[in-house]
């Protein structure tokens, strides 16, 4: 599922500032991460208000070159930019998921310079373990 | 005015060739007390920062004037805050947080256009496109917190973002999930009668029992038990139980989605 590529991907962190379902201490940890770093990055409010808008800032968004975005499952976000009309392309776009993955870890993804594409490709059901 | 008609205001923490760059603890809190309040920000670095337009705040330190940029020499938070609130306002733009983002978004790699939620959602939030496939129409219609409409679907396609608990989140569906949801889609045999009609034949119920034994305690009665087993097997919120319209209104509006649905269906199959 993985991909590599060497444009530097854009950066979008959501902070989910509608709802506690992000683990306050991980968002917190991730933005004040990227708040050190030197890159430059997008963050939004709520994705899920800007996908129920429909805003146009989400098309800018997807017209990146590749994009790496710090919000919930991958499966809700890609469909969040699809019901906005700024469908995420499936080679360059990798979701980092602060609902399970720790902030070291998100932050890690985040800042890494190659992408792990991620979207969900199809049908997908998990038999259980 | 639908929350899709209105306009953003977007907030540009410029860092650029003619700002300068803020103290990374600074940074953090001002953009942290922005998104908190529903904003959308960008840090832009080295000749990243966008052009200035209509609906676009630059705060910065700047070196010299800049065309819609506020300076923030004298650091503080909520003076920032509300120089933004005041953009904002002027701009005409939405204020954030007066509404949930709380909103059905479907799967379509799992979607079959079944139609079961267009049939079920008594609130207009769902209708179909130009090629009779489902969409979301009408999503600030949609009852905060409640997934009603997510149990009825066979495929688990129906996904709540803030949702408590997967595969409604959007986290991956499992087998498990699929058989569960199977066992869910058939609301009529877990309650026996559709959830709608259930809740006119229990009023119904109630009303001939209060009149013949004027006893309106054990109507009440019978429709909150009806209630409590809803939102137990549903995860429905009481509220939105309780906030649910007449009886006669309920049939009118179930007839009224299941026309659409089958009007949707039927120009699948010509």
């Amino acid at each position: 599922m993985g991909g590599c590529i060497m444009t530097a991907p854009r950066i979008l962190y959501c902070h989910c500032a509608h709802a506690q379902v992000v683990p306050k201490e991980v968002k917190t940890a991730v933005l004040q991460k990227l708040c050190d770093s030197q890159v430059s990055f997008e963050a939004v409010g709520d994705l899920c208000e800007m996908s129920a808008r429909r805003d146009p800032a989400l098309k800018e968004l997807v017209d990146a070159p590749a994009i790496k975005i710090a919000a919930c499952y991958p499966r809700a976000v890609k469909w969040l930019f699809a019901a906005a009309g700024a469908p995420l392309p499936k080679e360059t776009t990798e979701v980092i998921n602060m609902r399970v993955q720790s902030a070291d870890d998100a932050t890690g993804r985040l800042l890494a310079a190659e992408i792990s594409a991620n979207l969900p490709q199809g049908k997908e059901t998990v038999s259980a373990t | 005015m639908a929350i899709k008609d209105h306009a953003t205001l977007k907030v540009v923490v410029d860092e650029g060739v003619t700002a300068q760059p803020l103290d990374p603890a600074e940074r953090f809190a001002l953009i942290n007390a922005l998104l908190d309040k529903g904003y959308a920000v960008s840090r832009a670095t080295n000749g990243t920062a966008p052009g200035a337009g209509p609906g676009v705040l630059f705060l910065g330190r700047f070196s010299e004037a800049r065309t819609g940029g506020h300076d923030i020499s004298n650091f503080d938070v909520n003076r920032i805050c509300e120089a933004v609130e005041q953009a904002r306002s002027s701009a005409q733009g939405l204020k954030h947080g007066e509404w949930k983002p709380w909103f059905p978004v479907i799967d379509y790699d799992r979607c079959t256009n079944c139609m079961q939620c267009l049939s079920f959602c008594l609130f207009g939030v769902y209708g179909v496109d130009e090629q009779q496939r489902i969409q979301v129409q009408n999503n600030d219609n949609c009852k905060t917190n409640c997934p009603a409409c997510s149990r009825v679907c066979p495929e688990a396609a129906i996904m709540f973002p803030k949702y408590k608990a997967g595969p409604i989140n959007g986290d991956v569906v499992s087998d498990a999930d699929l058989q569960r949801e199977k066992m869910k889609v058939d609301i009529s045999a877990l309650l026996g009668g559709d959830v709608y009609s259930m809740l006119r034949e229990r009023s119904e119920r109630a009303k001939s029992r209060f009149s013949k034994e004027r006893d309106s305690d054990k109507a009440l009665k019978e429709r909150q038990k009806c209630l409590v087993k809803l939102a137990q097997v549903g995860d429905i919120p009481p509220e939105v139980l309780m906030s649910l319209p007449s009886p006669d209104e309920i049939q009118r509006r179930a007839e009224e989605a299941k026309a659409k649905a089958q009007a949707a269906l039927a120009s699948q199959t010509v």
